[in-house]
């Protein structure tokens, strides 16, 4: 008994720090969902898209301007981000009046033409890109596995980047001026402050986030347009477990589920991509906002 | 807030309803013919299969000839999303409403196999080149259904049998969960223990949706097996060659991958593809009639090589053609069995996969090659990729006739 418990667990650690990995890209993923929601009601869909599109710019910049990895990981966020504010200006910013249907189709069939788009130039089976040489050579032996570099620094950016996220939101004056304007928004545009510049900032902070997260999967799996479509339904079913526009609930509920993920992955894999969604359903009926949303 | 999530849930629910859209609406003409290229257009076997397809269906109504004959052919195309039912309801609404009578390539065995089923009750043709699984000319073939370019019987023999011959004798399968995966995991199992091997295990992967394989991969190492069997394809076994790497499986363990083709090997690059072994039927440096055959499609491929799927497209329009000519137009639209033995009464003979012949089950007949993957320094220029390592004859390189349990042969 006691030595095929020891035997799950030799079985399991190594799962567990691999949806750890996994986790780290849905937190980062619903982490800009979170924050689009919460400040701009919006639901983006085309948050896969910009996450695909991260990827597609670093390798751009290694193959056409040869910029390396770190410099890709600053300046593909940036790229996307500004493509963001684009988007929002002419676009998204002229339905905040409307019901959110509008939003989701128009975020939608923007994520359908890039991802179309990108198709259509690069095929779909993906580019190559490898990760950069510091994080490259053997893996790491950690006793009960072998994990690559790469994934350890994918993990701990992931959750470097989730707790500044947090504490800009939460602890920062530009945060406060932030949720006032959630909460209020002429109000606080009375007192001075540029409300509508700051939705578009925010909205291009979401999309450079989801940006930042392709840069970190170009490496990992291959750079192709469908890659954050394939993300892009769990990343949702993470937002909305978690609660939608809690930025807290998005991170906790993204490194859960991706812990949930891989070790339905050793108890019955074919279910792997299924379970997200059964305990989101259970959710959905036990706490319809969510495990860390207001009702 | 509750509206919010709903709003949402029904977005996400109706993602898959959109693309599945009719294309065209035409009214069935006497003295043409058309050919419907229905396959993966946007999805994981896109690259391989997909637009090329249809380059190279549009290559062989070219070759062909039959215009000067005054035969009209039209050809059209869909995307079936790697799902079966959009397949199927594609195939029904090209036969019952725009008059088409052959389809052709068919990516994706589970789509490949309710194509397959439409075919025979409609009495119309199925030409399959992008399909695995050799249950189409085995226990489910039909009179309608010709399997042109490959399946998992050839890939498990030959890529399959030379890991085992080379010492491979214990083997961890990682199967996309679905028919190709399935058909492919037991006919390698088949060689395997014949030759006296032995599987450990097996972990069946989500498809399509996957991208992450390290859990699986994982297991694989555990396992302790000599070799790592990649039953899957496409975008899939890229992710997975990749992410093996990345985990340092093959310094231990031989990954075999047992469908891979050159847009597979294009994207992932010779750095991490160098020396992985593998079969196909075709390579566009073959020979002089290979060469020349890729030449004349690159073109029309973005400048990209064909696939052998793509390739097995225009061999299988062009003979369909030919016989559908010889015929004449209203014999061949009248009944698709009755051209489909014509087809294969007819020897085959084209540039992609030179002489060849289709027996009583629906089994193209031609060699396959077993190929091994240049490593970069080896490459002369793009897509120069593979050693050739041993081509297995016509005969021997397909399921015997009387093992797959087809009712067409008579035993």
């Amino acid at each position: 008994m006691l030595e095929e418990l020891l035997f799950q667990l030799e079985m399991s650690a190594p799962q567990i720090v691999l949806g750890l990995v996994n986790g780290a890209f849905y937190a980062l993923l619903s982490l800009g969902l979170a924050v689009i929601f919460g400040m701009l009601n919006v639901i983006n869909f085309a948050h896969g898209a910009q996450f695909m599109m991260g990827a597609f710019v670093a390798w751009m910049l290694l193959n056409w301007l040869g910029i390396p990895y770190w410099g890709a990981l600053v300046l593909s966020p940036l790229i996307v981000g500004a493509f963001g504010v684009v988007l929002e200006r002419t676009m998204i910013s002229r339905l905040y009046k409307l019901d959110h249907l509008y939003g989701l189709l128009l975020t939608f069939g923007l994520a359908l033409i890039i991802e179309g788009v990108f198709r259509n130039q690069f095929g779909s089976s993906g580019l190559p890109y490898s990760p950069p040489a510091a994080l490259t050579g053997a893996p790491i032996d950690l006793g009960f596995m072998m994990l690559p570099k790469y994934r350890v620094w994918v993990v701990v950016a992931a959750m470097v980047i989730c707790l500044a996220t947090w504490l800009v939101i939460e602890k920062t004056r530009l945060g406060a001026y932030l949720r006032a304007a959630t909460e209020n928004a002429p109000l606080v545009q009375a007192f001075g402050v540029n409300v509508p510049r700051m939705i578009t900032l925010t909205y291009a902070a979401g999309v450079a986030l989801a940006a930042l997260a392709g840069v970190l999967a170009a490496p990992i799996y291959s750079v192709n347009p469908g890659m954050g479509s394939s993300f892009i339904i769990t990343v949702f079913a993470v937002v909305v477990i978690g609660g939608m526009g809690s930025i807290l609930g998005s991170v906790i509920t993204g490194f859960g589920l991706g812990l949930v993920e891989g070790l339905t992955k050793v108890v019955y894999p074919e279910a792997s991509a299924t379970v997200i969604f059964v305990i989101m359903a259970i959710v959905l009926l036990a706490r319809p906002a969510g495990l860390f949303g207001r009702a | 807030m509750t509206i919010d999530r709903r709003t949402l849930l029904g977005g996400a629910a109706a993602v898959p309803v959109l693309g599945a859209l009719p294309w065209r609406s035409a009214r069935a003409q006497a003295n043409t013919l058309r050919l419907g290229v229905l396959t993966d257009m946007s999805g994981t076997y896109r690259d391989g299969s997909g637009p090329g397809s249809v380059a190279a269906v549009r290559q062989a109504v070219q070759d062909s000839g039959v215009a000067g004959r005054g035969i009209n052919v039209e050809v059209l195309q869909g995307d079936h999303q790697n799902k079966p039912d959009v397949a199927s309801t594609i195939a029904r609404q090209w036969i019952d409403r725009d008059g088409v009578d052959v389809i052709i390539d068919v990516a994706t065995s589970s789509c490949a196999l309710a194509v397959h089923g439409v075919v025979k009750e409609k009495n119309r043709i199925m030409l399959n080149s992008t399909g695995a699984t050799a249950d189409l000319t085995g226990s489910v073939c039909n009179p309608n259904t010709i399997h042109w370019t490959y399946d998992t019987w050839m890939l498990a023999n030959s890529t399959g049998g030379a890991m085992v011959k080379a010492g491979g004798d214990s083997w961890f399968f990682i199967t996309a969960d679905y028919a190709f995966g399935h058909a492919l995991e037991r006919d390698t199992s088949d060689v395997i223990k014949k030759a006296g091997g032995r599987v450990i295990g097996s972990v069946r992967h989500p498809f399509p949706g996957t991208t992450d394989f390290s859990s699986f991969l994982l297991q694989a190492q555990q396992s302790r097996a000599k070799v790592v069997g990649l039953a899957n394809a496409g975008v899939d076994t890229i992710n997975s060659v990749k992410q093996a790497a990345e985990f340092g499986l093959p310094r231990r363990q031989k990954l075999a991958v047992l469908l891979m083709i050159i847009s597979d090997v294009h994207s992932l690059g010779l750095q991490t593809a160098q020396g992985l072994v593998l079969s196909e039927t075709f390579y566009w440096d073959l020979n002089d009639r290979t060469r020349a055959f890729a030449n004349k499609v690159k073109g029309a491929m973005g400048g990209a090589m064909p696939s052998m799927w793509q390739a097995g497209c225009y061999s299988a329009a062009l003979h369909y053609l030919k016989a559908a000519a010889e015929m004449g137009v209203a014999q061949a639209k009248a009944s698709g069995a009755e051209t489909v033995t014509r087809m294969k009464a007819m020897p085959t003979d084209d540039d992609v996969f030179g002489p060849g012949s289709i027996r009583a089950d629906g089994r193209k007949i031609h060699p396959s090659y077993l190929f091994e993957v240049k490593a970069p320094g080896e490459s002369k220029g793009p897509w120069d990729y593979y050693k050739l390592v041993r081509t297995t004859p016509a005969e021997e390189a397909w399921r015997p006739l009387n093992e797959g349990g087809c009712s067409l042969v008579r035993t």
